[in-house]
C-alpha cells in the first residue's frame, strides 16, 4: 500500500460521501419537520441535468449549481403541494416524484451526450490543492466543504434556534404546534423546499464534480441511499456525517472488491451493507421507548387540523 | 369570495370512480401539449402511447404480459394499503418470490414431472411472503416503520439476485453473462396459452382479482381490514387484532409480488439475469393507487400502465420521443390522481363574503 494509493482510495471515499450526504441532510430537515419524501432520486437526477444544462449554456458552472438547487426545490415544492395543501399520501406522491425526475431528467438531458463542461476551480490555492499529500484534505471541489459545512449548519439550526425548534415541534406534534399558533404547513413547506435544494445540489455534485459529462440516471440509486442513512442516523444531524463516511467507506470497497478480485466477501454484501445496517439501526432505536428516539413521531402522517 | 374546501360527510363514490379516469385524459391532455411545447408532435405520441397499443392486435400480448404482474403486485399491495400497511418493497418480494422459483428450477434440472411447475410457484410465493415477513416482524415486535425497512429491503433483495446469479446459481455454460440456466421445458409455462394473446399469469391476475373482490366485500376479513385502516382505535375496542391485520396485509403483498415474479421467471424470461427487475414493484403501487384499491379498479389500471409501457417504446420508434416519455406520463397520471383525491373526501365550495359573525364561527370550526 503506497500513500498514493491510500489517497486516492481516500478521495474515492470523499467522492462517494459528499452527495449521500448532502441529500442526506436536505432529507432530515424534512423528515424532522414530519414529511417523508422518497422522491430524494428523482429531485437528484432534476439537480444533475438542470446544473449540466446551465453549466453548459453559461460557462459557469456557479450559476449551474444555484439553478439546479433551484430546479429541484421547485420540484420538491410541486410534491409540499399535494401533500400539504391537497393532503395526498405522502408515499405514493414520494414515488411518483422520483418516477417523474427520472423521466424528466432523461427528457431535458436528451441532447446533452458527449458534452463535456468546465467545472469548479479549486477552494484552495495551487500548492496545496495539487500538493501529493496535502489535496487529501485540500483538493476538493467547494462542493465537498459546503456539504461538511451544511451538516453542521443544520445540527446548529436544528438544535439551537428558535426556528429549528419550532421545526421539531411541528415534526414532533403538529396538532399542539397548530395549536399555539405556528403554521404547521408554511414550516413544512420551507423544509421540502429546502430538502429540494439540497438534493439538487447533491445531484449536481455527479454531473459537475464526479464527471462533467450527463448520463440518464447517472445517480445511480443514491437517492435511495441517503435515505437509508438518515434511518441510519437515528434521525441526528451529527450522525450524518459518520453515517455518509461509514457507506462511502462500504462503497469504495464494494468498487475495489469488484475490480481486484479481493474475495473476502462478495461485493454484493457491502452494497447491500448501507441498506442492512439502516434496517438494523432502525429496529434498535424504533423498540426504545419514546423519549430514546429521535425519528419524528408524525413522520408521513398527513395533516389534518379541525376535522 | 374564494375556493375552499369542505370535508364531506360520506367519501364521494361518484368522484371515487371519476377521478381516476379525469386523471388519464387529463394527462393526455396536458402531456400532449407537453411534449408539443418541448418541440416533439405531443399529440402524435399520445396517439401511439395509449391507442396504438389498443387498436393494434399484434401489441395485444405484450400488453397483456406487463398488465398481468402489475395487477398482481398491485392487488397485493391494494389489500395491505387499506389496512395502512405500506408495504413498498413490493419490488424486492417480486425478486425473491423469482429467485425462490429459480432455486427449485437450478435443483430439478435434470428432473421430469408434472410437479415442477407447481413446486416453483409454491416457492415463489413463499419466497416473496418471506421477504415480506421481515417488515411485518420488525413493525410489530420492533415498532419499525414498514415504508423504510421494506424500501431498505428491496435493495438487499437486488443484491442477493445479483450475488447468486454472479456466483453460485451462474449458468456454467452461460458464456460467463450472470444468469441463471435456461429452465428446462419441465420448468417453463407457455408465453401465451395457445391460439390467444394471453398468457397464463394474466388468467391467474384476473382470476385472483375476482376472489379478493369477493374476500375484501364479503367477508369478515376484508371487514377488519378496512376498519384497522380506517379507525385502529375502534377496531381495537372491537376486538380486531391489529399485528394479525399487519401479517395478513404484509404476506398477502408479498405473496403476490413473489407469485407474479416467479410467473414472470417461468413464463416469460426464461431463466433470472441482470435485466429481471424490471421496477413492476414500484409500479405496482401506482397501480394500486389508480386502481383505488379496490380488485376491479387494479385490473383496469394495471391494464393503463401496461399500455403506457407498451406504447412508451412504439411512440419511440414512431415519433421519436425519448424512452423516458412513459415515465413521465406515469408519474403524471399518478400526480393528477393524487392531487384529485381530495375531491373523494371534500367538496370545493364557492365561499361567498360571509357577515363578521358568520366568518367567526367558521374560524373556530363551527357546523359546516
Amino acid at each position: 500500500m503506497t500513500p498514493d494509493f491510500i489517497i486516492s482510495i481516500i478521495v474515492t471515499i470523499v467522492g462517494i460521501s459528499t452527495p449521500i450526504l448532502l441529500a442526506a441532510t436536505g432529507e432530515l430537515v424534512v423528515e424532522k419537520s414530519g414529511v417523508l419524501n422518497l422522491g430524494v432520486e428523482g429531485m437528484m437526477l432534476i439537480g444533475a441535468v438542470i446544473g449540466f444544462a446551465i453549466t453548459n449554456a453559461t460557462g459557469n458552472p456557479w450559476a449551474g449549481v444555484v439553478c439546479a438547487a433551484a430546479a429541484a426545490a421547485l420540484a420538491a415544492s410541486l410534491f409540499g403541494f399535494l401533500v400539504l395543501t391537497l393532503g395526498s399520501n405522502q408515499v405514493a406522491t414520494g414515488l411518483a416524484l422520483a418516477i417523474f425526475g427520472i423521466g424528466l431528467s432523461s427528457l431535458i438531458g436528451q441532447g446533452f451526450q458527449g458534452l463535456i463542461n468546465p467545472t469548479f476551480g479549486s477552494v484552495f490555492p495551487y500548492a496545496l490543492s495539487h500538493h501529493p499529500y496535502a489535496k487529501v484534505l485540500f483538493g476538493y471541489s467547494p462542493l465537498v466543504y459546503f456539504a461538511f459545512f451544511m451538516v453542521f449548519a443544520v445540527a446548529w439550526f436544528l438544535h439551537r434556534t428558535r426556528a429549528g425548534l419550532v421545526l421539531r415541534a411541528v415534526g414532533e406534534n403538529d396538532l399542539s404546534a397548530h395549536s399555539i399558533g405556528y403554521s404547521v404547513v408554511g414550516v413544512r413547506y420551507a423544509a421540502i423546499a429546502f430538502g429540494g435544494a439540497l438534493a439538487g445540489i447533491a445531484g449536481a455534485y455527479f454531473s459537475m464534480v464526479i464527471t462533467p459529462i450527463w448520463a440518464e440516471q447517472m445517480t445511480a440509486g443514491r437517492g435511495w441511499i441517503a435515505l437509508a442513512l438518515v434511518v441510519f442516523a437515528g434521525w441526528r444531524a451529527s450522525r450524518l456525517i459518520f453515517g455518509a463516511y461509514l457507506f462511502g467507506i462500504l462503497m469504495t470497497l464494494e468498487l475495489y472488491a469488484k475490480a481486484s478480485g479481493f474475495h473476502i466477501m462478495p461485493s454484493q454484501f457491502w452494497a447491500a451493507m448501507p441498506y442492512l445496517m439502516a434496517v438494523v439501526v432502525l429496529a434498535v432505536i424504533s423498540s426504545r421507548e419514546r423519549g430514546g428516539s429521535d425519528a419524528p413521531a408524525c413522520l408521513g402522517k398527513p395533516f389534518l387540523p379541525a376535522s | 369570495m374564494r375556493l375552499r374546501f369542505e370535508r364531506r360527510a360520506e367519501p364521494s363514490l361518484l368522484m371515487l370512480v371519476v377521478t381516476p379516469i379525469a386523471s388519464v385524459l387529463l394527462t393526455m391532455l396536458l402531456g400532449a401539449a407537453l411534449f408539443q411545447a418541448l418541440g416533439y408532435n405531443g399529440f402524435a405520441a399520445v396517439k401511439e402511447i395509449f391507442f396504438t397499443p389498443i387498436l393494434a392486435s399484434y401489441k395485444w400480448q405484450d400488453v397483456a404480459t406487463k398488465a398481468a404482474p402489475l395487477i398482481l403486485i398491485g392487488l397485493g399491495l391494494a389489500v395491505g394499503n387499506q389496512a395502512k400497511v405500506w408495504n413498498i418493497g413490493a419490488e424486492g418480494q417480486y425478486v425473491i418470490g423469482a429467485l425462490s422459483g429459480a432455486g427449485v428450477a437450478y435443483a430439478t434440472q435434470t428432473a421430469e414431472g408434472f410437479w415442477i411447475i407447481p413446486l416453483m410457484i409454491l416457492a415463489g410465493i413463499a419466497g416473496g411472503m418471506a421477504w415480506a415477513a421481515i417488515p411485518a416482524f420488525l413493525k410489530i415486535h420492533f415498532r419499525v416503520n414498514e415504508i423504510l425497512s421494506s424500501l431498505m429491503l428491496t435493495y438487499v433483495g437486488l443484491q442477493v439476485l445479483s450475488y447468486l446469479i454472479t456466483g453460485p446459481w451462474k449458468d456454467p455454460k452461460g458464456h460467463n453473462f450472470p444468469q441463471t440456466p435456461p429452465f428446462t421445458d419441465a420448468q417453463l409455462l407457455p408465453h401465451t396459452l395457445p391460439g390467444t394473446p394471453i398468457p397464463p399469469s394474466l388468467v391467474v391476475a384476473v382470476v385472483l382479482a375476482l376472489v379478493f373482490w369477493l374476500l375484501t366485500a364479503r367477508s369478515v376479513f376484508g371487514y377488519q381490514i378496512r376498519v384497522i385502516g380506517a379507525a385502529p382505535h375502534a377496531a381495537r375496542y372491537g376486538g380486531f387484532d391489529g399485528p394479525r391485520t399487519v401479517w395478513l396485509a404484509m404476506l398477502i403483498g408479498g405473496g403476490m409480488a413473489g407469485l407474479a415474479g416467479i410467473l414472470e421467471a417461468s413464463s416469460q424470461s426464461g431463466q433470472i439475469n441482470l435485466g429481471f427487475p424490471s421496477g413492476y414493484g414500484f409500479t405496482g403501487i401506482i397501480v394500486a393507487f389508480l386502481g383505488r384499491l379496490h380488485p376491479i379498479g387494479v385490473v383496469i389500471a394495471g391494464i393503463v400502465l401496461a399500455i403506457s409501457y407498451v406504447g412508451g417504446q412504439v411512440a419511440q420508434s414512431a415519433v421519436h420521443v425519448p424512452n423516458a416519455t412513459a415515465g413521465i406520463f406515469q408519474a403524471m397520471m399518478l400526480f393528477f390522481l393524487l392531487a384529485s383525491d381530495i375531491l373523494v373526501r371534500y367538496r370545493l365550495r364557492i365561499v361567498r363574503p360571509q357577515t363578521a359573525i358568520a366568518a367567526a364561527v367558521a374560524a373556530v370550526g363551527g357546523p359546516a
